[in-house]
């Protein structure tokens, strides 16, 4: 399992991205190594959930390219396509869970689709991930629109872990969370990057989140990644932006 | 997927290797679950250490087939045995589907309650319009003026080609068949009465009615439900402004005013077409045509046309309000409102054309 041998999880090069006349990217560069947590930060509007959305394929480029895991997701063809974002899980910002379907076949619904599993296999792993998030069996028959905020995304969080993806990417996964489970989340998840071997990229503005899983840090401003590096390594760096995060600030520069 | 899962027996003893992951395990799943279905093998001893990964779908798959109970030798690293044990942790509770299929009898029940329920919401809505107006009629200076003008411009301007288009053909089509029955009993000229009575009397508001209850009613229910899922509804009533006088009045005062402008639109375009195929089928001028009009159809039968067009305006935006503000915040109940809402205007429509014709029977017909 030499990280070297294979090609980095995600790999951006060169990327512009265009909404409307607005430039959100221009000329982004990111490589993401197998079993790295990287922590994407920025301001406001800086075009952080874009990036994700850019990584998703859900946007096309303007120019340059993003790898998955050494593919072109936009010139793979449909089969290839569907079954390298299998191996990616995404946790939207407000959850986007299907507002039609109970909880439970939330979860279960990308385990479903793979058209393999028997019920009770199906019926075992979702409990499993509602156990996970800490959630009980019982919530699993609650309609979205039953759910709390928080629980919403930790179904959410399921709903991302179902397939047990290779690369998670998480957009403001503690964001609504209390500190006790936004710290139980902090811990599951480096849990599971330990067993797993995952690969996250994470956009998020809670420091505490941060420091406890990011190995790495991006720093998105100026249209592009200013700075990419090691927790510590750009942690130690002088940029104003960061040094909200170093110091703990509650003042609310986010 | 550079390492497989691989299953082996080795004199007595399950080795496991490779990737035991649900990525990788797919592609050989069916041989896989067979072997292990078919091994017996929950009485022998489980060597795995020579798994790379080891995730929960897979661990599932080897506590089934141990029976839900560890395997008495077992050699496994510690970061994998958590795995098995979380799934083995986890509760197997058995998510308790009911679908209980409902009697003839109790559906008929539902629809029943489902309707009265219905009409105790229409009949509240139309209360609280009458609230809103008296409102209103004492604080002239909340009157949502910009949002009916918006809705004016939306369910009438925006609609004028669609109405115009379908106008126009009906026009054409009824005047063509008409021609081709009343020449062979030589009653040519009765083409003006027929035209001009069905099509301003009748046809005119019923088909305006259809189209703009398609139209404008579906995007009446779907906004407002939208703002239900959104909770912008909430969002109004959490700034203290009403929503049914910001949102719902706008929408039954723009419609109810600008139904009977595009019935009288539809109908006269309707009509130009009529006379344009009767001019072509059966040769009567245009002239002749519109002097006749004025004696073929008395006046009672334009107020009733247009009458009908604020009546069944109003109820179109009536239906779609209430409708709307049913919506719960999913969409499969979006949908489900959004049809609802349009089938029950046009039945109502229909209805209310019946009581029309009935209550006007008496009132501008001809004397030959």
């Amino acid at each position: 399992m030499s990280a070297a041998e294979k090609p980095p999880v995600v790999q951006i090069s060169g990327l512009s991205t265009r909404i409307g006349d607005r430039m959100v990217h221009r000329d982004l560069d990111l490589r993401v190594e197998r079993g790295q947590v990287v922590g994407l930060v920025g301001g406001s509007g800086s075009g952080k959930t874009t990036l994700l959305r850019q990584i998703l394929g859900l946007l096309q480029p303007a120019a340059g390219s993003v790898r998955l895991f050494g593919e072109d997701l936009g010139a793979a063809g449909a089969v290839a396509q569907s079954s390298l974002l299998r191996r990616l899980g995404m946790l939207f910002q407000a959850g986007a869970l299907f507002s039609a379907l109970p909880a439970f076949d939330n979860i279960a619904f990308p385990l479903r689709e793979l058209k393999c599993l028997d019920e009770d296999w199906i019926r075992r792993l979702v409990n499993l991930k509602l156990t996970m998030v800490e959630l009980e069996v019982e919530h699993g028959t609650l309609m979205p629109a039953e759910l709390s905020g928080g629980m919403v995304k930790r179904v959410a969080l399921a709903r991302a872990l179902a397939l047990e993806p290779e690369l998670l990417l998480l957009d403001e996964p503690t964001a609504g969370l209390d500190p006790e489970r936004s710290r139980s989340f902090v811990k599951l998840l480096g849990q599971l990057q330990g067993e797993l071997g995952l690969t996250v990229i994470m956009v998020t503005h809670d420091a505490e989140t941060l420091a406890g899983l990011a190995t790495h840090i991006a720093v998105l401003a100026d249209r592009h990644i200013i700075k990419f590096g090691t927790f510590a390594d750009v942690m130690s760096e002088d940029h104003p932006f960061l040094a909200g995060f170093r110091d703990g600030d509650r003042s609310g520069l986010l | 997927m550079s390492n497989p899962p691989r299953l082996q027996i080795e004199s007595g003893k399950v080795v496991l290797t490779g990737e035991w992951t649900l990525a990788a395990l797919l592609p050989q799943l069916p041989e896989l679950q067979s072997r292990l279905a078919a091994g017996g093998f929950g009485n022998l001893s489980w060597d795995l250490s020579g798994v790379d990964r080891l995730d929960s779908a897979a661990a599932v798959l080897l506590w089934r087939t141990w029976n839900e109970r560890w395997p008495a030798d077992l050699i496994v690293t510690e970061t994998h045995r958590r795995a098995v044990e979380r799934v083995s942790l986890a509760p197997a509770g058995a998510r308790s589907e009911t679908v209980t299929a409902r009697g003839p009898v109790a559906r008929v029940g539902d629809l029943l309650l489902g309707a009265i329920d219905n009409a105790v919401g229409l009949v509240t809505l139309f209360g609280q319009m009458l609230l809103d107006v008296w409102h209103l009629a004492r604080h002239p200076s909340e009157i949502p003026w910009k949002e009916t003008a918006a809705n004016i411009y939306k369910a009438g301007a925006l609609a004028l080609p669609v109405t115009g288009l379908v106008g126009f053909l009906i026009g054409v089509t009824i005047s063509y068949l008409s021609a081709l029955q009343l020449r062979s009993v030589g009653a040519d000229l009765f083409i003006v009465n027929i035209l001009g009575i069905s099509i301003i009397r009748e046809l005119g508001p019923v088909l305006v009615a259809v189209l703009v209850a398609g139209r404008s009613g579906s995007a009446m229910t779907a906004q407002i439900g939208v703002m239900r899922v959104t909770e912008e509804i909430d969002a109004l009533a959490a700034m203290g402004i009403s929503r049914s006088v910001r949102v719902v009045l706008p929408k039954l005062l723009a419609l109810t005013v600008v139904m009977p402008m595009l019935v009288l639109w539809a109908s006269a375009i309707a009509l130009v077409g009529g006379m344009l195929s009767a001019m072509l089928q059966l040769d009567i001028s245009l002239t002749y045509f519109i002097e006749n009009l004025q004696r073929a159809v008395p006046v009672a039968n334009l107020v009733i046309g247009l009458t009908k067009g604020v009546v069944f305006g109003f109820i179109i935006a009536w239906v779609a309000c209430h409708f709307g503000l049913r919506v719960k915040p999913n969409t499969e109940s979006l949908s489900a409102n959004t049809t609802t809402s349009v089938v029950t205007a046009i039945t109502i429509v229909i209805l209310a054309d019946a009581v029309f014709a009935i209550n006007t029977r008496n009132m501008g017909i001809p004397q030959l």
